[in-house]
């Protein structure tokens, strides 16, 4: 069991120094990396804006709730609910999340290539498959997820905007106030620097699950099921130790 | 011409090719053939270096492909062209796309004539008119000869097609038959097709070699294929009632 594991983090290594070497023709590779970068973000602006206005909608909700007392500010509640928007719901979540609907897209499609032997096609070619295939999508993603969390962060402020106007827990006005009280870019910083490394983890750790395919559509399957779980799970770890180490 | 010597491959503890000796000729269709499972694909895929073997050495007129340096290895593979079983087109691309890959990767040619190169190629399979659909809308036939237009779009010396006629009717795989032999007469191609497909081992086999159970069983051409003494060979060729029946009036 360790052993095993052990191979597949060795395995793991040798594929990213693949993916990591110089692309074959630099003309194609950028060609490649804008439209994965097209694919990734506008593919996603959807649902990512969809889940932040609905997380943004209930974190203000229940904070509202938790906190409703006379010693308490009512500006409270915008400031809880942007610290947790922005530090913790967002790049943990919609990172989640991009795992599931970006990671599991990466893991399906090198992972078909990789069954219809277009990977080994490549690779009589003479070309570096890890990096013609593999690097654009790591680029793309640990450009366009940033992005798309600032677009979440964004949507997800609306949303608790939008439940404060709709219920009147609190005014607009001091939801407004606490949303301003005491900003810190550090925050968006953190939040950034966090949805970086995630982004990382989701794109190379699903092709890596996609690209070391042996068999047929069974194993797809399975290897996408593979790369959401172990993305996820590092994910979590990797917020742990970011956590630890920024704040 | 390309010289197999001493070729053994392993996978784990488990032995493949035993000790294989053989070579493939210039401007012939050499065929490498055998039932499923007896190791051809991969002793093609040790020659092309998808798989190294763990002793013996493939030799491309003389150079010893897994021994040279990676920079040479790589020059070598943009003379090779392969035709995978599943045709391994890209199915994100055109068939126009599919065959120009090779050309944008390798190749500093100018769009214009890299479109005429494309269109050249696909002609040159009889299919002209299909620049512009996806694989997905081809049929298994249509997709091998895109396949091998897109294996020729470099003017390959080497050119590998592995079980081109599986999955085909009996007037396709014919005419994807006469392709391979036009293509390699035409460009004087030193072409390897491994198959086990007996209308292509009596049609087009210039060149022969057998494999059985990892070693090779047997070595000649289509003249002689059908009145070899090896048993082996023979419980290949004779397995199907048809054949039988050809070797009562033989």
């Amino acid at each position: 069991m360790v052993r095993t594991l052990l191979t597949i983090i060795g395995e793991y290594f040798i594929f990213l120094r693949k993916v990591f070497s110089k692309p074959d023709k630099w003309n194609i590779f950028f060609k490649k990396l804008i439209g994965e970068m097209d694919a990734m973000g506008i593919g996603s602006m959807l649902i990512v804006s969809i889940v932040s206005i609905a997380m943004g909608s209930v974190i203000t909700t229940q904070t509202a709730l938790q906190i409703e007392s006379s010693w308490i500010p009512a500006w409270t509640v915008g400031f809880v609910s942007r610290t947790s928007i922005v530090m913790e719901l967002c790049p943990t979540i919609i990172s989640l999340l991009l795992v599931g609907n970006l990671g599991s897209r990466i893991t399906a499609e090198i992972g078909s290539m990789r069954v219809t032997e277009q990977i080994d096609a490549l690779e009589v070619m003479g070309l570096n498959p890890a990096s013609y295939m593999v690097l654009p999508k790591v680029l793309a993603s640990m450009i366009v997820n940033p992005l798309l969390i600032i677009f979440s962060i964004f949507f997800a402020i609306i949303g608790g905007f939008i439940t404060v106007i709709i219920t009147g827990c609190v005014s607009p006005y001091n939801f407004m106030d606490g949303l301003t009280y005491c900003f810190r870019v550090y925050d968006i910083i953190y939040a950034l620097t966090k949805t970086f490394f995630f982004a990382f983890v989701m794109s190379t750790v699903s092709s890596f699950f996609g690209y070391r395919i042996e068999g047929g559509a069974l194993e797809l399957g399975k290897a996408s099921t593979q790369g959401i779980v172990v993305s996820s799970f590092i994910i979590l770890v990797l917020n742990v130790l970011i956590t630890q180490i920024m704040l | 011409m390309i010289e197999i010597n001493h070729v053994s491959k392993f996978f784990g503890e488990k032995q493949v090719l035993f000790d294989i000796n053989t070579c493939f000729e210039e401007g012939k269709v050499n065929l490498i053939i055998g039932r499923s499972g007896s190791g051809k694909t991969v002793l093609m895929k040790c020659l092309v270096g998808l798989h190294s073997p763990e002793e013996g050495e493939v030799l491309y007129n003389g150079r010893d492909f897994h021994h040279m340096p990676d920079s040479d290895q790589r020059k070598l593979r943009a003379e090779m062209g392969m035709v995978f079983q599943g045709s391994a087109l890209f199915d994100s691309m055109t068939i126009q796309e599919n065959v120009m890959f090779p050309l944008d990767m390798f190749t500093e040619m100018p769009w214009g004539e890299k479109l005429d190169r494309v269109n050249f190629c696909l002609e040159c399979v009889d299919l002209p008119g299909v620049n512009k659909l996806y694989p997905a809308e081809l049929s298994g036939g249509m997709k091998k000869r895109a396949a091998i237009a897109r294996a020729l779009a470099c003017n390959p010396n080497y050119l590998f097609c592995d079980e081109p006629n599986s999955g085909l009717d009996p007037r396709t795989s014919l005419m994807i038959d006469e392709l391979i032999t036009k293509v390699t007469h035409e460009f004087n191609i030193t072409t390897v097709v491994n198959t086990h497909d007996l209308n292509s081992v009596i049609t087009i086999g210039e060149t022969i070699s057998f494999i059985y159970q990892g070693t090779l069983g047997w070595k000649g051409d289509k003249d002689s294929v059908l009145v070899s003494d090896c048993p082996e060979l023979n419980e290949f060729i004779y397995a199907q009632p048809l054949t039988q029946r050809i070797r009562e009036h033989l």
